[in-house]
């Protein structure tokens, strides 16, 4: 009797099984997506322990350094002040895990609780939310950005907490769809029915079913935050120099020594662009395989 | 149709009166002073003007909702959004001076994406699988990561090392030279129109992978009709229909890149006009481009809608 019971009862799937299944079928089944994933982790350790990796400091100053080729010393060659580039990069790559992850937490937030709110509630209030995201959606997001570093000032805690709020209430509406769809299962209809409390369904019944694309929102939200930034940053309102943005590193007074020095303009392009792209492609492996449903959009 | 488009353009108000809320609570309630920002550090103007005299310029000395329905009175009823803080010129006719400009960037980079981007996801649709077809949406999927400010960057520092050659600084008038100012152009709005043709490639394959698989297409097809003349007249048409939706929705994407650009190539637009703001701290102007931004995508977007009624049928008699 007791070995029935047993053998019907599936065993629990270890959490670390399942992610370490989900990583092999990503490399089977998704190469590009794989590649992607391996860049977002390389990127990641790097933005962890920028202090550990650099071998100079990202300020440190060295005039008898300065606007040198790349060499075996200074791998990616020096800027105007004899700043060492491969240490600015990777505490460019700091920054952009800092700003990108947080941000990002921030925007999935804000879209998961508007999503949520509007597409299960619906009616009145998800008409007025729903003008109110379409009034939002139709200020580009940089003009935004600008319009608000302009009265807050610049600095990581505002870049971060605009990006977030942003780019959540924009993605509000993946979400809201995803909401849609669930509503009307019968596991929601049967919570109702037995009276169980609005926060309570939002959070065991419709939340966990609406993962799938909150985890791709995230994803696809870090390397978007990530360019914005950089573009914030090369507009000269991000996060304020001495700090090593990519973006920042671009503009500023390194620019009119890219002619003497090029090799100035190359690395952070770079940077931001493999990382983006690695996101990107992750983020698309990422929505194939665990949303179906999102195949085909953006 | 008629009906359509009453419906259509009564749907406008509220998403007009919420995005000049949000262009108000925006610049005046939003935590950190407006007025502490533009005293501090070494603006100009600080020491010509005295804070209360900052306040008044801007109607700060007022209750809030008071100052909401003087600014969006004055805009309404006579046109106004203000006077510069510093140059006392108004607000209105600065943003008309220069929103030309961003529209012909805008415009030019659209073009350049659909020309690029259609042709690219029909090859990339019909040779799906295949290399061809990896090689190109590999591309697109770079094109939208490559940073604009990078691209364009690049544009300005290489061509002057190798060949000594830098794209124009100083803009032609358009009335002055049409060609020539559109030449200058075309490098900025190529650069601007790069990640929007990857998003119109990305959605043509998507959408002619869907079309042709439709019972019409095999019907084309087994009456013997030319595989050309079926993917171009039956396909292809059916398919771009949700391209067109797409201008819509790129067109704050669009406005958005064109600061940069105007910035990198020096294009006296509206986007060089905010960052001009910013830096001075001219709040009236700020304000101004911020709203008239958001008013055009929002017209934008009705336009492209009522020619989607156009496009499609199903829409038109709904």
């Amino acid at each position: 009797m007791v070995a029935i019971t047993e053998a019907v009862r599936p065993s629990p799937p270890s959490p670390s099984s399942g992610s370490m299944r989900f990583i092999a079928r990503l490399f089977r089944d998704k190469p590009l997506g794989a590649f992607g994933f391996v860049i977002c982790v390389i990127f990641l350790f790097c933005g962890l322990f920028a202090d550990l990796l650099a071998p100079y400091g990202y300020n440190q100053i060295s005039p008898l350094n300065r606007l040198k080729p790349p060499s075996e010393k200074f791998w990616l060659g020096t800027d105007n002040l004899g700043r060492d580039m491969l240490s600015r990069c990777l505490y460019g790559a700091q920054l952009s895990v800092i700003i990108g992850l947080s941000a990002a937490a921030l925007a999935t937030v804000v879209s998961v609780f508007i999503g949520i709110v509007s597409g299960y509630i619906g009616g009145k209030l998800d008409m007025v939310m729903q003008r109110f995201v379409d009034a939002w959606m139709s200020f580009p997001d940089l003009i935004i950005l600008i319009v608000v570093v302009s009265v807050v000032g610049p600095g990581m805690g505002p870049v971060i907490v605009i990006l977030g709020l942003l780019y959540g209430i924009g993605g509000s509406r993946i979400i809201r769809g995803a909401v849609l769809s669930v509503r009307e299962n019968a596991y929601v209809h049967a919570a109702q029915s037995t009276g169980a409390s609005l926060p309570r369904i939002l959070w065991r019944h419709i939340l966990p079913n609406v993962m799938a694309p909150v985890i791709v929102l995230f994803t696809t939200r870090v390397g978007a935050v990530i360019l914005a930034e950089s573009g914030l940053a090369f507009l000269g309102l991000g996060v304020p120099p001495p700090a090593p943005t990519w973006g920042g590193m671009l503009s500023g007074s390194g620019r009119s020594f890219m002619y003497l020095a090029p090799w100035l303009a190359l690395a952070p392009g770079l940077c931001i662009t493999i990382v983006v792209y690695s996101i990107n492609v992750f983020g698309d492996a990422l929505r194939d395989l665990l949303d179906p449903r999102m195949r085909g959009s953006r | 149709m008629h009906a359509y488009i009453i419906r259509r353009v009564l749907a406008l108000i509220p998403t007009l009166i919420f995005a000049s809320l949000i262009v108000f609570i925006t610049v005046r309630l939003i935590p950190g002073d407006v007025i502490d920002m533009m005293l501090s550090t070494n603006d100009i103007g600080a020491d010509k003007k005295s804070r209360e005299q900052l306040e008044a310029a801007l109607g700060l000395d007022q209750p809030v909702y008071f100052q909401y329905f003087r600014w969006i009175g004055a805009l309404l009823f006579e046109g106004s959004l203000g006077k510069s803080l510093w140059q006392n010129t108004s607000v209105m006719e600065d943003i008309l001076h220069r929103l030309p400009l961003t529209f012909e960037l805008g415009l030019m980079a659209m073009i350049v994406a659909l020309i690029v981007g259609i042709p690219i996801g029909v090859y990339s649709a019909v040779a799906q699988d295949t290399l061809g077809d990896y090689v190109t949406r590999s591309f697109a999927i770079l094109a939208l990561a490559l940073p604009g400010f990078w691209v364009g960057t690049l544009v300005m520092v290489f061509p002057s090392i190798w060949w000594g050659w830098s794209p124009d600084v100083k803009l032609t008038p358009f009335t002055e030279d049409p060609l020539r100012q559109m030449g200058q152009m075309l490098i900025p709005a190529l650069i601007l129109g790069k990640a929007f043709s990857a998003v119109v490639m990305r959605l043509t394959r998507t959408m002619m992978l869907e079309v042709m698989r439709q019972d019409y297409i095999r019907t084309a097809l087994a009456k013997g009709l030319a595989t050309r003349t079926t993917i171009l007249r039956h396909a292809l048409r059916n398919a771009l229909i949700p391209v067109v939706t797409l201008v819509g929705l790129q067109a704050p994407v669009l406005f958005g890149g064109a600061v940069i650009l105007e910035q990198i190539f020096v294009i006296p637009g509206m986007g060089l006009l905010l960052l001009e703001a910013v830096s001075q701290r001219d709040y009236p102007i700020i304000t101004g481009v911020f709203l008239i931004v958001g008013v055009a995508v929002v017209f934008i977007n009705l336009l492209v809608d009522l020619s989607y009624g156009l496009l499609d049928p199903k829409v038109r008699y709904r």
